[in-house]
């Protein structure tokens, strides 16, 4: 705990609260009092929860787990922004010397068509998951593969599939996308792969059912915003949604 | 009961190769006939659900997070191992055995650890093939780093995600076999019940995490990949959602619990900052492949460490282990590390931290250098400290990490309840007393991927498929049992918060049962243990109802159990009346402060059978047997 953070903060929260899917929701006011700037966003959110189970009342559900950055399973929008607009930041790890005393914050979940809100902070993001099912693999069967330098990768290759691969899978990108579009996503799985000898087999075909899914999920298109690149917590870059779009016109001609 | 591993006979070398082909099959056309239930996605439960069904098995997977891909394994940052030898150093599957044996100070089953050794090299192999951005060479060829305990660098690595890495692997295999019908998977599900019928696992009760539905899922076989247990000290680098649970619930039904005391307390952790904090941070090992840890030579040095000049520095771990220096395995540089705080020459707020300084290493190859290999970790750093590692060194503190104790399983992982297996952390098999970093990746995936595929067909192909339909009786006293205890949660209607009593139960563990534990503080723990557990069930609050999304709920179950597990954790550690890896007890120690194992006495496997909580449990033990390495005293030096 250095010095300059001893002071504490008082914050007035503004959080969406909704009892499940077919409900109304609405935004609720809080204040969260003795806040450390040392405490992550999340462990203010504990706090705020802790007081209201002792008054009785339903505490606010919030979607977290690992609280280090990489599960993706936290996802709020913070004042507009999902994650909170630190750069290259999950809700997990944006900590609360970023505000200031008196601040007033707003708190909601993701929002997309495609992602359902269960129950306060908490969606439905399992349409993700069936994109990947549509193709986001290699077909290799466990055993039987080839010596893991038998095929050279090139380092450029390497760092590029890795620079894609980071994707968390949080869905940032479709919340502050304006089409609720899951493109960049989509994008990181199908550039990584494609990138790489070992998945190039199928790129085609990978990049084609990929595409579909996403349509058929229920997420909009791409309409080059790039709001998706400046949410995403781990700054992948829309220069795979070229990539994709570039993997998906190759597979036209085959 | 003495227990049996059913270690295959004969040279050791070859001994997972003629086990294999003493391993009963399951023809091709029969495989969907049978169903196995999968608990966990994490890198053992993910490549056994994906491989299972693969093979034509009929496989239910089930998680409690929202997607496979969330599971804790992601977390790993480091790095693989495997016996490649790809760099020339020296490298073998034996020594590959022979470090994680004496690694984990000769406290595992040497058959297993030799086929985790050889298995381990398929691994790279596999995940190569599914598209797993390995760090390469300019060449094109894999790169490698060293980890603590090894002399050699054997481990792969992508960038500081490769748990990450790894686990997006087998989670494609497994969203493959989603999408071919052979898997069906459950997200927000949780396991609260092992159904077991004539002795045998046949079945799971889950709760339906976001309906707050309770129903009983019936199988030929249970896999159990449930992960560690180190929640028990409330604060950990464990996930928030890592519980007890899966495995309490199977050992409250007969499966035998082996050397709970095995914890790992990581060496670099980012060091706790205040009352309310909700997890502690790892910082990977890999760090210490260029930062050197130190103190100051005077107790109370309040200079700011630029100013501290080299010859009043204390680079403890290089002047004590001068042949690993920085690279000493976990449980002796946490030792070293808290022994020096200890002394009064602790950094940071509380004087509990010690530096992990980049300093030299920045001089020596460049600060892009070092960014390239750390960048993210480096930034993680300043997000949680506000500190810029690359100027200043950062801070460390050694955290619960990871449980090398787990339920008891014989070579095929398969625990004392037939029918039921059990994968990577959750089962105790390899890891001795102490886990070396790097070998967690690596025994999840071989469990996963390389072990189970063959060891479960050799059980199936025993039963007789569907024999245990989801109306036995023992499914619907299952569900009833759970739905009581539901209730009985939900009514109490008390004045503390779970969290509240999971904090108070973590502060008993950490300072009793942590670090360095005594006759004397253990029975401390086992007067306070039960004390708040009696308090929790009359005065837990837990709000809302059952039939709905409910995480205080969810919690409440987990940290019921934490309290029951906690007590024979202790016990088995109050029992071990020896110091071994991670398992410290200040009676035994050499003149140098180093762990005292007393082979004589101990040199067994220590597994628990319940007999109800607050009775005592009975111990049955397995004796270890040492052929191909011999039996000494661990030395870093």
């Amino acid at each position: 705990m250095s010095a300059h953070n001893a002071q504490t903060m008082t914050l007035t929260l503004h959080v969406w609260r909704q009892a499940g899917p077919n409900e109304p929701g609405r935004l609720e006011q809080y204040e969260a009092k003795n806040v450390s700037p040392d405490q992550s966003f999340l462990e203010m959110l504990d706090e705020v929860n802790e007081e209201l189970i002792k008054a009785g009342k339903d505490p606010i559900a919030f979607d977290h787990d690992c609280r280090e950055g990489i599960c993706g399973m936290c996802s709020q929008v913070i004042n507009g922004v999902p994650h909170g607009g630190q750069e290259r930041t999950t809700v997990c790890q944006l900590h609360m010397r970023t505000f200031k005393n008196g601040d007033s914050i707003y708190i909601e979940p993701w929002r997309a068509v495609a992602f359902p809100v269960q129950k306060d902070l908490i969606v439905d993001r399992s349409n993700l998951e069936k994109i990947m099912q549509a193709g986001g693999y290699t077909s290799a069967h466990t055993g039987g593969v080839a010596d893991g330098n038998a095929i050279l990768i090139s380092k450029i290759a390497a760092d590029y599939a890795m620079d894609a691969a980071e994707c968390i899978g949080c869905g940032a990108c479709v919340a502050a996308c304006p089409n609720g579009s899951a493109m960049l996503y989509t994008s990181a799985k199908v550039a990584q792969l494609a990138a790489l000898p070992q998945g190039q087999v199928e790129a085609a075909a990978r990049v084609t059912a990929m595409a579909d899914a996403l349509t058929e999920a229920g997420f909009g298109n791409c309409s080059n915003h790039y709001e998706c690149q400046a949410a995403c917590p781990k700054g992948i870059s829309v220069k795979f949604i070229a990539r994709l779009n570039r993997e998906f016109q190759k597979a036209l001609f085959k | 009961m003495i227990l049996d591993g059913k270690c295959p006979k004969g040279p050791i070398q070859t001994s997972w190769d003629r086990h294999r082909f003493d391993l009963k099959l399951v023809n091709p056309a029969n495989k969907r006939k049978y169903k196995i239930l999968v608990v966990g996605t994490g890198l053992a439960g993910g490549a056994a659900a994906a491989s299972l069904g693969e093979l034509g098995y009929n496989v239910e997977a089930f998680c409690y997070q929202d997607s496979a891909r969330r599971a804790h394994s992601i977390a790993a940052q480091g790095g693989i191992n495997a016996a490649k030898a790809y760099p020339n150093d020296g490298d073998s599957i034996y020594r590959l055995f022979y470090d994680t044996i004496k690694g984990g100070d000769f406290r595992a089953r040497e058959a297993d650890v030799w086929r985790l050794a050889q298995v381990s090299n398929n691994i790279i192999d596999q995940c190569v093939a599914q598209g797993v951005p390995f760090a390469r060479d300019y060449a094109g060829y894999l790169d490698n780093r060293s980890f603590g305990g090894a002399q050699v660098s054997r481990t792969f690595y992508a960038r500081g995600q490769t748990g990450q890495q790894l686990l997006l692997g087998a989670y494609s295999a497994l969203s493959r076999q989603v999408k071919a019908g052979t898997v069906k998977l459950f997200a927000r599900t949780e396991m609260l019940d092992l159904v077991v019928v004539d002795g045998e696992a046949k079945g799971i009760t889950v709760r339906d995490l976001v309906t707050g539905e309770i129903r009983t899922h019936v199988g030929d076989a249970v896999v159990l990949a449930t992960g560690g247990y180190v929640n028990v000290f409330y604060l950990s680098t464990n996930a928030m959602g890592c519980s007890v649970t899966a495995n309490w619930r199977a050992h409250k039904k007969g499966a035998f619990f082996a050397n709970p005391c095995y914890t790992q307390i990581h060496p670099t952790c980012i060091p706790q900052h205040g009352e309310h904090q909700s997890k502690l941070t790892l910082m990977s090992e890999s760090l210490r492949n260029d930062g050197r840890c130190w103190v100051p030579k005077a107790k109370g040095d309040q200079r700011p460490p630029a100013q501290i000049p080299d010859e009043d520095r204390d680079y403890y771990l290089e002047r004590k282990y001068p042949s690993f220096g920085n690279l000493a395995p976990r449980d002796i540089a946490s030792r070293a590390a808290k022994e020096q705080c200890d002394d009064g020459r602790g950094v940071g707020p509380g004087g509990r931290g010690v530096y992990l300084d980049f300093a030299d290493s920045i001089k020596r190859l460049s600060e892009g250098t070092i960014r390239e290999r750390y960048g993210n970790l480096f930034e993680m750093y300043e997000k949680i400290t506000d500190e810029n590692a690359y100027k200043v060194p950062m801070r460390m503190y050694p955290a619960p990490h990871y449980s090398m104790g787990g339920l008891w399983v014989d070579y095929n992982c398969e625990s004392n309840v037939p029918g039921l297996f059990v994968l990577g952390e959750a089962n105790f098999s390899v890891h001795g007393a102490n886990r070396l970093g790097a070998s967690a990746l690596m025994q999840g995936l071989a469990d996963g991927y390389f072990v189970i595929p063959y060891t479960i067909a050799n059980y199936l192909a025993k039963t007789k498929p569907g024999a245990v339909k989801a109306d036995h009786p023992e499914c619907k006293k299952s569900v009833e049992d759970i739905k009581a205890n539901t209730q009985k949660l939900l009514s109490i209607n008390g004045k503390k918060t779970v969290s509240e009593f999971h904090r108070e139960l973590g502060k008993i563990m950490w300072e009793n049962v942590g670090m360095a534990r005594s006759e004397e503080s253990l029975k401390d723990a086992l007067k306070k243990i039960p004390v708040l557990r009696e308090e929790f069930w009359k005065n837990v609050k837990v709000t809302g109802g059952p039939g709905e999304l409910n995480q205080q709920l969810e919690n409440a179950g987990r940290v019921a159990d934490f309290l029951e597990f906690a007590e024979l954790m202790t016990k088995d550690a109050l029992h071990r009346n020896e110091s071994c890896g991670g398992h410290f007890r200040v009676e035994h120690q050499m003149p140098d402060g180093e762990a005292k194992r007393d082979d004589e006495n101990y040199c067994y496997v220590g597994a628990w059978e319940f007999k109800g909580v607050g009775k005592e449990p009975e111990l049955h033990k397995e004796p270890l047997t040492f052929d191909n390495v011999h039996l000494a005293v661990r030395s870093y030096k």
